[in-house]
């Protein structure tokens, strides 16, 4: 089921094109990864579906539904943690839902011990690690209403061992909960680990030059990243990105 | 930790040397009590003087906090009516700036014209000074507001309502506070020297007749009583500001 789609997208700024007929549909439940150069406009994408941008051409849906220049229709993680410094975790966690009316920390604090921050509920922001404040703005995106969350690059400011040991934490949760995702990262192996679709976006003005269908099974493995697929996996993408 | 206790301690030291240096002055040259009494004759006028001058000080106080939480309420008011609107924003701004540059001392009699003797031009008089340090600060801080984190709120749908609310508006309280601590500072001030407008007690009024009468160390005990009360102030918003804004004093700490 299509719960995502974006048709013959097109924006300019002024006389700079920098999204030019682009499709690209999200199935409900499925982990889509969004791959291009930096530059590449995928920011616009992101705002344009969230509501922060309209698209000069197109239509963006939800559930069949048109949500051009709609904010609200999406939960959303951005590359910075992005926590409010004067709540605790457990107030920010809940942020999401607030905005959007109802409120439930017993789940949120559930959510929370589940994910190893048990101990940091009513602690601030500040108290916690990189990796960790990324952890909570991620439940925080997951405990929101809206079906589908964009993740923005969110590990592209973590350290190499704190980035591989979040990928293999968010496909754990990933597993369990089976969100929609929209992926956004410059990582080949970050996408071909984590996801089920990755789409790869051509340089200004940004079109989707290919989809490319993840072939390994699910729960993924850690060591798939060592196997001999995944390594041709990875020159196929890298050889379509740089064409 | 080690540091901070000779920190807090230095400005009281360098007040005693001052003290003593006047008080020694003062003896030497056998000035005059009438042109420049000595703090310790200073002391005994605040000591003795007391039950008259209490009750001065006890209305200028309450003229004071009455006068500063208006022109809080007011200072704050405006910030937010500037802020959601950004035409009266570019418009008044400028305006707000040359208000400040009307002398109050010439301004007062004019109010006194227009109002009488009672309460209102006093109050009017004291939300003048207290107000624009208030909205200054608030407007910086609502600007101020981190760009990320915005957008976050944004892409998660928030109102303009939500987002001033539940963002702009605590994420603006460090630097609010800033504008307080001025605001408060000002406020007896400004009671001071609307007192002088004409009024039945006060430290103003009480000054006014000390200095008629060449009661010179009467009029030090009103400028030392106006220093601390001012300090008294500042104190008590300090204490609020660390209760408001923990999480800003425990990230500086960090830091």
């Amino acid at each position: 089921m299509t719960l995502l789609s974006l048709q013959q997208i097109r924006k300019s700024f002024g006389q700079n094109n920098v999204i030019n007929d682009l499709s690209l549909t999200v199935k409900k439940g499925e982990f889509v990864s969004i791959i291009g150069p930096s530059g590449s406009g995928k920011s616009t994408i992101f705002n344009m579906i969230g509501g922060l941008l309209t698209p000069d051409d197109g239509i963006i849906s939800m559930n069949g539904q048109k949500i051009n220049g709609k904010r609200g229709s999406i939960s959303y993680m951005p590359q910075s943690p992005s926590l409010l410094p004067w709540r605790t975790i457990l107030d920010n966690v809940v942020l999401g839902q607030e905005l959007q009316g109802n409120v439930d920390k017993e789940k949120a604090a559930e959510m929370l011990t589940k994910a190893g921050l048990g101990t940091y509920i009513h602690s601030l922001p500040h108290e916690l690690s990189g990796g960790m404040k990324q952890r909570t703005a991620f439940i925080r995106a997951l405990l929101s209403p809206q079906p589908i969350i964009l993740l923005d690059e969110p590990f592209s400011a973590l350290d190499e061992l704190t980035r591989a040991e979040m990928q293999r934490w968010l496909i754990d949760i990933w597993e369990q909960h089976q969100p929609t995702i929209l992926f956004v990262t410059h990582n080949i192996e970050e996408a071909l680990y984590l996801s089920d679709k990755i789409v790869i976006l051509s340089n200004r003005p940004a079109s989707i030059k290919g989809s490319y269908h993840v072939p390994f099974p699910r729960p993924r493995q850690g060591d798939i990243m060592l196997d001999s697929d995944f390594l041709q996996c990875k020159k196929d993408i890298y050889r379509a990105l740089t064409e | 930790m080690k540091k901070r206790l000779p920190k807090g301690w230095s400005p009281f030291v360098v007040l005693l040397l001052l003290l003593s240096l006047w008080e020694i002055i003062v003896r030497l040259a056998d000035v005059p009590e009438w042109f420049l009494p000595s703090p310790t004759a200073i002391l005994h006028e605040a000591i003795t003087g007391w039950s008259n001058f209490s009750g001065h000080m006890f209305s200028t106080v309450q003229l004071a906090v009455l006068g500063f939480i208006i022109g809080t309420s007011i200072g704050l008011l405006t910030a937010m009516l500037l802020h959601v609107v950004p035409f009266l924003r570019e418009a008044v701004y400028p305006l707000l700036i040359l208000s400040q540059n009307i002398p109050i001392i010439v301004l007062a009699p004019l109010l006194v014209v227009w109002f009488g003797f009672g309460l209102l031009p006093k109050l009017i008089v004291i939300t003048l000074v207290c107000f624009f340090p208030i909205t200054i600060a608030a407007l910086d801080g609502f600007k101020q507001t981190p760009q990320d984190l915005k957008t976050y709120m944004m892409m998660a749908g928030a109102s303009s309502k939500q987002l001033f609310w539940k963002l702009e508006l605590p994420y603006s309280l460090s630097s609010l506070f800033s504008g307080i601590k001025i605001s408060a500072t000002y406020s007896v001030m400004g009671a001071v020297i609307s007192e002088w407008l004409g009024a039945q007690t006060g430290i103003g009024v009480y000054m006014t007749l000390a200095s008629s009468s060449f009661r010179t160390d009467r009029v030090f005990v009103a400028i030392f009583a106006i220093m601390i009360i001012s300090m008294l102030f500042f104190a008590i918003i300090r204490i609020a500001e660390k209760r408001f804004i923990r999480w800003r004093i425990k990230e500086e700490e960090k830091e």
